[in-house]
């Protein structure tokens, strides 16, 4: 009976084949360490957003008179209304948590390499959009940070010659930050953005299956047909989409290994996210800024203004720069130059395993480097701290420079012929 | 460097809050958990505060159940403008006349525990001094040119300054650093000390009704998710038997 249902289906749409190519019989590498939870918790993000974010907009009201108000009617006169407000506000941060660990795994395994590219591309897609939905999500509960820190961002724009006012003024939809700029920030928010993000994961997804995982060891799972001994080849049944084209060693199917061992993850992910959402939404003022608990007022500048933790060591580098325009300049240069990782990285071992000393120290010192740029971001300035956002933004582009230099002819350590445990 | 910050942050005309406090705070050392504090807590915030400062975001009804009031004797003795209890606490002070008065409206107070915190308004309701330069003749620690009178004089009296000299920018200058009580008020230091808290602890409670709730959830929660934990490890041990 059951038989006959699924057969039914699938002369209809092929679902069983869609599982089996890409979950039950996709060959996954069988090495996975801690650092290959980050892809599904992403997702698992990206779901929690979505939906909570539904339920939200039931009771939002995207006006200039009405949002503040709406969210404290959120919080206090809708049932468990301040349990979603909070997992969509804690999953804003944990969002960039996942990405930013996601994106390091990429780093230091040397993902983003050939025949990876396109795959790290649309990872870079995938954080563009994720600043702009959280960038334009933050404006919505108007408070005083929700609007003086769009006022910032925005006017940010104005540094570009000639079209720069023009530019703020379209973006805007007024001369100020208005209920105009909170109407369209909020249907660029809901429906534009997460429509693009989803179709980004998506083909995210195909372009990874398409050149199968990397691994902790950078050592290629497919070989060339007629390589591998019989011996050799896993006891598993993978897809013949795969093993037409190349013999594989070493890969164990996606499902169930990968699925159950990412329920771990994801309970372990789900442990620290429910105690930030239970015990400690505002985060010590990291996740929700004590300003923002005060409603919008175009005359009253908040003390301070910062971006959320995750935009403040893009700022570090803009506020390095004593020149708006330069430094406008310099922070979309400092994503721009990530996304050309792929061209910039000419070594041909991937894993930092197997990379030299040297590299070693220029991936830690990146690490050094863009968690001073995040907490000179979130802080007040001092002089000390300007001069320590400018060392910091040179030792952030030279992580790139040294690279493209040193990868060229480096002295690597020799590659396992087999992924090593 | 600061051209651009004060390209960044000059953008519009700015009325800025004053410096922040000149003295550290005392710890409120409030618990939610404390009816007895909430509900005096709530009697002085009718009385005292409610005249001048809304609540606009929270109901009558709901802060009764929470606190522990039955609702036909927050209807008699807190409710003093004939509202519904399923009103917001609200007053009926015009916005325009308010900041006539006072030079500007009085915030509302729904959120500031949050947009402050609770050793704030502790610290807050503790540092009114006698000033006879103000306009109502009193003037704040930690909140300096204060706009408003101090409210709760009947209670505590009107206390005296103390002055230190301190260094500042190389000068030396007289400041308050301390209050004294001048033994007007009907209360003794420790019942206005313990007053104080009451109104930082039920201004904490309104800044965030949820928080008792969303603790005891929270518990069940991470506990079903430990034990979920436990099986999960074991489920995929047992199917990765057949990799290792």
């Amino acid at each position: 009976m059951f038989g006959n249902i699924i057969n039914w289906i699938d002369e209809r749409i092929p679902m069983t084949r869609v599982w089996n190519m890409h979950i039950a019989q996709y060959p996954a590498p069988k090495n996975f360490n801690f650092w290959y939870f980050f892809g599904s918790l992403a997702m698992l993000v990206l779901v929690n957003q979505i939906v909570t974010g539904i339920w939200l907009t039931m009771n939002f009201v995207p006006s200039a008179e009405g949002a503040f108000a709406s969210v404290e009617y959120i919080m206090r006169d809708v049932e468990y209304g301040w349990l979603l407000r909070y997992l969509h506000s804690t999953g804003a941060s944990a969002f960039f948590v996942v990405v930013y660990l996601h994106m390091f795994r990429g780093m230091i395994y040397g993902s983003y390499q050939k025949p990876r590219e396109l795959l790290w591309l649309f990872g870079m897609f995938i954080f563009l959009a994720l600043m702009a939905e959280a960038f334009m999500g933050y404006l919505l509960p108007w408070g005083q940070m929700s609007f003086w820190g769009a006022q910032v961002i925005i006017s940010l724009f104005g540094a570009i010659p000639v079209i720069g006012d023009d530019l703020t003024l379209w973006i805007r939809g007024d001369y100020v930050i208005s209920g105009a700029t909170l109407n369209r920030f909020f249907a660029l928010h809901v429906i534009a953005l997460p429509l693009v993000l989803v179709i980004l994961v998506f083909l995210h997804i195909v372009a990874l299956h398409e050149v199968g995982s990397n691994n902790p060891d950078g050592v290629e799972i497919k070989r060339k047909k007629g390589t591998v001994a019989e011996e050799d080849k896993p006891k598993f049944k993978f897809h013949e989409y795969y093993t037409n084209k190349k013999d594989i060693v070493d890969a164990i199917p996606f499902h169930p290994y990968y699925t159950v061992k990412d329920i771990v993850g994801v309970v372990g992910f789900l442990i620290l996210f429910c105690y930030v959402v239970f015990f400690a939404p505002a985060m010590g003022g990291f996740f929700l800024e004590a300003p923002n608990f005060e409603a919008a007022n175009p005359l009253k500048t908040p003390e301070h203004i910062f971006p959320v933790w995750y935009f403040t060591p893009f700022y570090a580098i803009l506020r390095a720069i004593p020149d708006k325009l330069m430094g406008v300049i310099a922070m979309g240069a400092s994503i721009v130059v990530l996304a050309l990782l792929p061209w910039i990285d000419r070594g041909k071992v991937k894993s930092i395993r197997y990379r030299c000393g040297f590299h070693k120290l220029n991936i830690a010192q990146f690490v050094v480097t863009f968690v001073i740029l995040g907490w000179v971001g979130a802080t007040p300035q001092t002089d000390f701290k300007t001069i320590l956002s400018q060392i910091c933004t040179v030792t952030y582009f030279m992580f790139f420079v040294l690279l493209f230099f040193y990868s060229k002819n480096e002295k690597t350590k020799p590659l396992p012929e087999r992924l090593t445990k | 460097m600061k051209k651009l910050v004060i390209g960044l942050f000059a953008l519009l005309p700015t009325l800025s809050m004053a410096a922040g406090p000149s003295m550290p705070l005392q710890e409120a050392n409030i618990d939610l958990t404390d009816q007895a504090s909430l509900q005096r807590g709530a009697k002085l915030f009718m009385n005292y505060c409610l005249g001048c400062h809304q609540m606009q975001y929270q109901r009558y009804e709901r802060t009764f159940r929470d606190i522990g009031i039955p609702t036909d004797i927050g209807q008699e003795t807190l409710i003093f403008d004939g509202s519904k209890v399923g009103s917001h606490i609200t007053n009926a002070m015009e916005k325009d006349d308010a900041a006539k008065w006072f030079g500007a409206a009085p915030p509302d107070l729904t959120l500031i525990s949050r947009v402050k915190s609770p050793d704030y308004i502790y610290t807050y309701l503790k540092s009114f001094y006698k000033d006879e330069s103000r306009p109502f003749g009193v003037n704040n620690i930690v909140f300096p040119s204060v706009g408003m009178p101090h409210v709760l004089q009947e209670l505590q009296g009107l206390p005296n300054p103390v002055f230190e000299e301190v260094e500042e920018h190389g000068k030396t200058v007289k400041k308050v650093v301390a209050v004294e009580t001048d033994g007007q008020g009907e209360m003794s230091v420790d019942e206005y000390d313990h007053a104080a808290r009451d109104i930082a602890n039920f201004l904490a409670y309104v800044g965030e009704p949820s928080r008792l709730d969303s603790e005891s959830l929270g518990i069940k929660v991470i506990g079903f998710l430990f034990i979920l934990f436990i099986f999960a490890f074991l489920l995929k041990k047992e199917y990765w038997r057949d990799v290792h």
